[in-house]
């Protein structure tokens, strides 16, 4: 069989992965509120630990800056520190 | 050097509605005292907190904006660290994007902007509101 046959056995997307981006940048967010929990929950897993930028696809400007956000709704008891189920 | 801050203060659940206005009002005076101004103030009342904080599930939020000196910070953070109607509080310096926010945030601009890229669902929901 030649390789060419082989080829369309699998689905053409079939190990291409999709180009991630920072949500912030595309939507020209400048500054990320503490004050909203909601939105911030975005970012944390079940557990409540911040999300690394290989799963939000952040840039590491505005990961920063989710982070310090967190941190800071964290202190005002707007979000847990720890905890399970969160979501 | 007078610049721009938010300070966050988390008051006990057990303040009458006089008491809190009587604390705000309390912070206010002492930034004006210090030369600073008060740019704008939100109470958002009772809430309940993430996590206990001295054995209080719940707490009264206040959020007041204001321009003010740095060395008064330092006075105002002793004095909350001292005022035992004080669960927590949080001074930020707002940057020029952050002042931004909080403008159009009180003009009401600011739902649709932030929530864009939100689900429909929560689309909705800030539409219900507005």
């Amino acid at each position: 069989m030649a390789k060419s046959d082989i080829k369309f056995l699998a689905s053409p997307q079939f190990g291409t992965q999709q180009k991630k981006y920072c949500r912030f940048k595309k939507a020209g967010i400048k500054y990320i509120d503490y004050k909203d929990p909601n939105y911030l929950i975005k970012f944390l897993n079940e557990q409540g630990k911040i999300m690394p930028r290989r799963h939000s696809g952040n840039s590491l400007k505005f990961q920063r800056r989710v982070a310090t956000a967190i941190k800071r709704a964290r202190h005002i008891a707007l979000l847990p520190y720890v905890t399970d189920l969160l979501k | 050097m007078i610049k721009q801050y938010e300070t966050v203060f988390i008051f006990t659940p057990v303040l009458s509605d006089s008491e809190v206005k009587k604390a705000t009002q309390e912070y206010q005076s002492f930034l004006k005292d210090g030369g600073g101004s008060i740019v704008a103030e939100d109470l958002w009342g009772m809430r309940q907190l993430a996590y206990p904080i001295a054995k209080k599930t719940t707490g009264i939020y206040y959020v007041l904006e204001h321009m003010v000196d740095g060395t008064i910070i330092d006075k105002l953070e002793i004095k909350a660290k001292r005022d035992p109607n004080v669960l927590r509080f949080l001074t930020v310096k707002l940057d020029k994007h952050a002042i931004k926010y909080n403008d159009m945030k009180r003009k009401g601009e600011i739902s649709q902007f932030k929530h864009k890229n939100k689900a429909s669902e929560e689309a909705d929901k800030t539409e219900d509101n507005g």
